[in-house]
């Protein structure tokens, strides 16, 4: 049995949670929730945490003298990978015209997500 | 002198909700006025995702966030004059602006939106003894370095303050490659979300300071260390807990300031507590016809809230210009309050003239648990809500609405009470 001490950040409430292990690493119990969404948020975050990772990159040739594009993971990402993606994405340089939702990098760091741009430079 | 219904000052997400809103309203005559080369204000520099939960029901990024904005604004055809400065509104509502291609110009507006957002709190106002090396930056434009520009401007990094860009930056800085030592807050507790502390601080073992300030800054030419202390109740330091930590960067996340030397020169009335102008429920300012809305009027935390009250200040200009929003301001009752709130926004309450429901924002001035928040209409209780917890980090609303007037007829007073539940 193992107990991870964590804070719901689903509401201003905070909540703190206590999730109790099992042996195998199954969840036994979350206790401290006010809602059903700590239930849920404590689960997950002891189980399978994940998190959007958002960065920027050079961009060349672009009209503005833009010299970042903003990206992000398309979706969430699992949290132990952050620092993968981020050097996965260290050495690009993508060239302008970028639009918000293209591909910079596919399956960035393996993780099976692409990282898109989040901002349009032409 | 060219002649332009609506002037919006400002093209964030406040400028940019209000121009399509005053449109949506019917409005055709608006010209919006940028400092920047770009639209989208602050949110450029936000490439952090969080933006637009409430609005869109996704989590975007501050660009693609102001992006949407950007194209409802472009859709509908509305002017935006980018790199222009406005420098000074006359109380007859005469905007003066400047540009490379104009020079200096005039405008006489028949309405005003100020959406000028807000500017960090300076290094100044922090009070720290010792040299000025450099390495000290605020949070804001190191965010604008890294983010925009593609600068780092450190490896080893102490932040002070855990407002939330300080914690945005604590993360960024950190996955870019920086060793973010510590997180110094002056307060028993942050004024930074909860969601910011756990994914910014807690993911990666920084470690957050409460009741902690800095109380020196060493390095002559560079930052090279700053030692931070622990604070008594009265923001003292406490002699004995003073702990060093080397660094070549200190980020100062210490609050934001509504950005007002144009609302102070055209005499609008600023409230001492938001630094804000005072606004009514229409969030027309003690000027007739000058609106305000956004960062400009009370430090937001959330995009949304503040698309929402520029939305609601647009539609407002848009009736003015109309003649449609009655003039007479005499009726205006001063929004009461008890127990916890610091200040509201609005500050005073025409019911004659509120429309269908005016959102009520506020924000209290320390942790308070367990509390109801409720709403009198002179001795009427109209609303009574349970509050878990509240706090200065999170603004508070309460949607008051026209039939609780009619409902209760002749209204004098109009008080917001938190008390204990
Ligand atoms: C670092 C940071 C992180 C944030 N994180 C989140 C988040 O995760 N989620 C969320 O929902 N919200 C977040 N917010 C809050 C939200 O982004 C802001 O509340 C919002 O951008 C404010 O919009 P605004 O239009 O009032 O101000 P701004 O975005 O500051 O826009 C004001 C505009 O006015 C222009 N201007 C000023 N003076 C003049 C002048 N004299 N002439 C012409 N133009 C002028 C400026 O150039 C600027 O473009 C964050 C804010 C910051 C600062
Ligand atoms: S458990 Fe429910 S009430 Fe508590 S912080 Fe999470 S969402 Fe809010």
């Amino acid at each position: 049995m193992e107990e991870r001490n964590l804070i719901c950040i689903n509401c201003p409430m905070g909540c703190p949670l206590t999730v109790t292990l099992g042996d195998d690493g199954s969840v036994i119990s979350v206790t401290g929730n006010t809602c059903p969404r700590g239930d849920a948020y404590g689960r997950k975050e002891v189980t399978n945490p994940t998190r959007i990772v958002t960065s920027s990159v050079p961009v060349s040739g672009a009209k503005s003298g833009m010299a970042m594009v903003s990206v992000k993971t398309a979706s969430d990402i699992p949290k132990g990978k952050i620092f993968d993606v981020v050097s996965d994405i260290k050495k690009i340089t993508v060239t302008a015209p970028v639009h918000i939702g293209d591909i910079v990098k596919a399956n960035v760091a393996g993780t099976g997500i692409d990282m898109i741009a989040t901002r349009d430079v032409e | 002198m060219e002649k332009v219904n609506i002037v919006i000052v400002g093209g964030g997400p406040a400028g940019l909700a209000a121009a399509a809103a005053a449109y949506d309203a019917g409005e055709r005559s608006i010209l919006i006025l940028e400092r920047d080369s770009m639209l989208g204000g602050i949110l450029n520099q936000c490439i952090h995702n969080g933006f637009g939960l409430h609005t869109f029901k996704e989590e975007l990024t501050g660009p693609e966030y102001a992006k949407r904005f950007e194209d409802q604004v472009e859709a509908r055809g509305i002017a935006c004059k980018l790199n222009t400065m406005v420098m000074d509104i006359s109380p007859e509502k005469v905007v003066t602006a400047m540009n490379r291609t104009d020079g200096m110009f005039t405008i006489e507006a028949g309405a005003v939106v100020l959406a000028m957002g807000c500017r960090e709190r300076s290094r100044g106002a922090l009070n720290i003894p010792g040299y000025r090396p450099a390495g000290i930056y605020s949070a804001g434009t190191a965010q604008r370095l890294v983010n925009i520009e593609g600068f780092m401007p450190g490896r080893e990094v102490v932040i002070l303050g855990s407002g939330d860009i300080g914690l945005i930056m604590a993360r960024r800085m950190t996955l870019e490659g920086a060793k973010v030592k510590v997180v110094a807050e002056l307060m028993p507790y942050s004024g930074g979300l909860k969601r910011n502390i756990v994914q910014c601080l807690d993911d990666f073992g920084i470690p957050l300071k409460l009741s902690h300030t800095v109380v020196d800054i060493q390095g002559k030419d560079r930052v090279t260390g700053v030692t931070i202390a622990e604070v008594d109740s009265r923001n003292k330091p406490i002699p004995g807990t003073e702990e060093f930590y080397s660094c070549d960067t200190l980020l100062l996340s210490c609050g934001l300031l509504p950005e007002n030397e144009l609302s102070r020169q055209a005499g609008v009335a600023l409230s001492p507590v938001t630094n804000g102008p005072v606004v009514n429920e229409s969030l027309e300012t003690s000027i007739p016809g000058v609106f305000a809305a956004g960062n400009v009027l009370h430090v937001h935390d959330l995009v949304d809230y503040v698309s929402e009250e520029a939305a609601a200040a647009g539609r407002n200009a848009a009736a003015y210009v109309r003649g449609d929003l009655v003039e007479d301001r005499s009726h205006e009752i001063p929004l009461e309050f008890a127990g916890g709130p610091r200040y509201t926004v609005p500050a005073t309450l025409d019911p004659a003239k509120m429309g269908d429901a005016v959102t009520i924002r506020f924000r209290v001035g320390a942790v308070m648990k367990n509390r109801f928040v409720d709403l009198y209409l002179d001795d009427e209780r109209v609303l009574h809500r349970r509050r878990q917890v509240m706090a200065p980090g999170e603004m508070e609303e309460l949607v008051l609405k026209k039939s609780m007037f009619e409902k209760h007829g002749e209204t004098s007073r109009i008080t917001i009470r938190v008390e204990e539940a």
